[in-house]
């Protein structure tokens, strides 16, 4: 591991990858029975991008998300994930991939630097940079008065602030963000998006899900899943050009109404 | 009809919850006070922690207040507690029919509860049910969430309430099925029903009738949601540029910007009234490419923001 000296920290390149495509996935398919949950899906994400990953629910995105994170086989096409395979390398995919989500993050009955601890001990970091980097952190978030405090005594923007810096403490290839910013109140809400630019810049790549269109113009690129294809992907504004739409709203609505198993159809829900 | 004020069905002053103890109690609501008219859509929006569903489960008489007073439907929520039982339904923020029960089952069982049934009351639920009849032999735990979701305003409907109560119905919903539900309440307000619906997603509010905007237990403030966009006076400007993190911090840097932060595809900059959008544009053409900047409305999400007290913001 490079310097530990706080300036280098969030600057330091992620090891292991080459740069480039850290995601790619080839027709990757996941079938549970008849039920075809992710039908051939085909992408690229690039090292440093801000991957948005849209869809109604029960259009696919939990399961091929699970597939890219290592914790699902596929049923088949092939897919690789920070240079790793996601059949045959999956413990290592888990290694080099950060993961975050609103309902599961980090533990109330922990204080946040037992938190932080914890997680970074799981990825086998040294005490040295888990000490160094405790400290950048916290300065980095203001919390340096709240470091002995219980996680459930913090309000929920800080968890869940103090929840991303987490999920990037061991400086992962990709960091995964299932719905970061649910519930969380509009100014909290863009402070955390200011954090995923700034982790975007040091050169990880965010792969994000979110039900706020407005977040998804935030993105470098969007992808829209319908019926476990992905049936757009493109920048927001090529996706709003190619669907004569105002706003990425639009888009997904566009797209998402003319799915056969959405919510609202449950004659035709699996 | 309650005996009460026929006008308004619920009218709340002055209401506080505690939880915990001395040293570390949280204050849930801290004196809240609101009425709703009959018939109205009334909105309370605000992000988690904000007490919303503190204050639903006062008023529906599952939670004690700490001081202060509502009525719900003419009746006092302390005292006349099973009066508004009654009277009032209820959809919690999670799932919470019986999910070994199958749909028809969980439907007849709330219909016994209240003494009526399921034909009784068939027109009022049939925009939700009649979606969900073709599977009503199934467990409702085996049902998708939007199935669910219908099943569960059925159920909170089969009484024929007079008030509504629907605690976040729209988290963690994708924007097709949320904007699906809101017409389906749309044409429940025609069967005079009262309703009150929390959400912490601010669009919703332009589709409520009136809104209290709620943070941290306190109400920001309360109005339709056009008049609390009148009431924002100061201007927004709306700016875009090939480098819109660069944007955003040089606009944060002039000083004729109050404020500045992302708004979907473009940055909303609130200005200082006397500002002069010439000397903006200039300034930031020289630092910015292919910038636009053009005048711009508020939304309920910039009033939002803006009534936020400062030292919440920082957090």
């Amino acid at each position: 591991m490079s310097s530990t000296s706080n300036k280098n920290i969030l600057n330091t390149p992620p090891t292991g990858g080459e740069r480039g495509t850290v995601i790619k996935a080839d027709k990757l398919t996941k079938r549970f029975g008849d039920f075809t949950a992710v039908d051939q899906i085909s992408f690229e994400v690039n090292k440093g991008e801000i991957f948005g990953f849209l869809g109604a629910n029960g259009a696919g995105k939990t399961t091929a998300m699970r597939m890219l994170c290592g914790l699902s086989l596929p049923t088949s096409g092939t897919g690789r994930v920070a240079g790793f395979d996601v059949y045959k390398e999956n413990e290592k995919i888990k290694r080099n991939i950060g993961y975050m989500s609103q309902k599961f993050s980090l533990y109330e009955d922990l204080t946040v630097k037992e938190n932080i601890r914890f997680y970074a001990g799981i990825y086998g970091k040294s005490d040295k940079f888990i000490k160094d980097k405790t400290e950048f952190i916290l300065k980095q978030l203001h919390m340096e008065n709240e470091a002995d405090k219980l996680v459930k005594a913090l309000p929920l923007g800080w968890r869940q602030k103090l929840a991303f810096s987490v999920a990037i403490f061991h400086e992962p290839q990709i960091v995964f963000l299932d719905e970061p910013t649910g519930g969380v109140d509009p100014v909290t809400r863009r402070e955390f998006w200011s954090m995923i630019y700034q982790a975007a810049e040091s050169g990880i790549t965010i792969f994000v899900t979110t039900h706020y269109m407005d977040e998804a113009e935030y993105c470098s690129r969007v992808s829209i899943m319908v019926d476990g294809r992905i049936d757009a992907l493109d920048t927001p504004s090529q996706l709003k050009k190619s669907y004569q739409a105002k706003s990425m709203d639009e888009v997904f609505l566009k797209l998402a109404r003319k799915a056969a198993r959405s919510e609202s159809n449950p004659t035709k829900t699996a | 009809m309650g005996t009460g004020n026929k006008e308004k069905s619920v009218l709340v002053n002055d209401l506080v919850k505690f939880y915990g103890k001395k040293k570390d109690v949280v204050k849930a609501l801290q004196g809240i006070s609101f009425d709703v008219t009959h018939g109205e859509i009334f909105g309370i929006i605000g992000p988690d922690g904000a007490g919303k569903t503190s204050l639903f489960r006062i008023l529906t008489t599952l939670l004690l207040p700490d001081e202060g007073r509502a009525i719900v439907d003419g009746f006092d929520v302390v005292k006349d507690y099973k009066e508004i039982r009654n009277r009032v339904g209820y959809m919690p923020g999670r799932f919470s029919l019986y999910q070994d029960l199958s749909v028809q089952e969980n439907l007849e069982f709330f219909a016994t509860i209240f003494n009526t049934t399921i034909d009784e009351n068939y027109d009022l639920i049939k925009d939700f049910y009649s979606p969900i009849e073709p599977f009503k032999d199934r467990k409702a735990g085996k049902l998708s969430g939007g199935m669910k979701q219908k099943l569960a305003l059925s159920c909170a409907l089969i009484h024929r309430p007079s008030i509504l109560f629907l605690d976040e119905p729209t988290t963690g919903v994708d924007a097709v099925s949320r904007k699906e539900f809101w017409e389906m309440l749309k044409r429940l307000k025609e069967q005079e029903i009262t309703i009150l619906v929390s959400t912490p997603y601010m669009d919703e509010a332009g589709l409520c009738d009136r809104v209290a905007l709620i943070q941290l237990g306190k109400i920001l403030s309360i109005n339709t949601p056009q008049k609390i966009i009148d009431d924002f006076k100061k201007p927004i400007m709306a700016a875009k540029a090939s480098n819109m993190l660069h944007l955003l911090n040089d606009l944060k840097n002039f000083e004729q910007v109050e404020d500045a932060y992302p708004f979907g595809e473009y940055h909303h900059a609130v200005m200082r009234n006397n500002f002069n959008e010439e000397s903006l544009r200039k300034y930031l053409q020289q630092k910015n490419k292919e910038l636009e900047l053009k005048k711009t409305e508020p939304d309920i999400e910039d009033c939002f923001m803006s009534l936020m007290p400062a030292s919440h913001k920082e957090e």
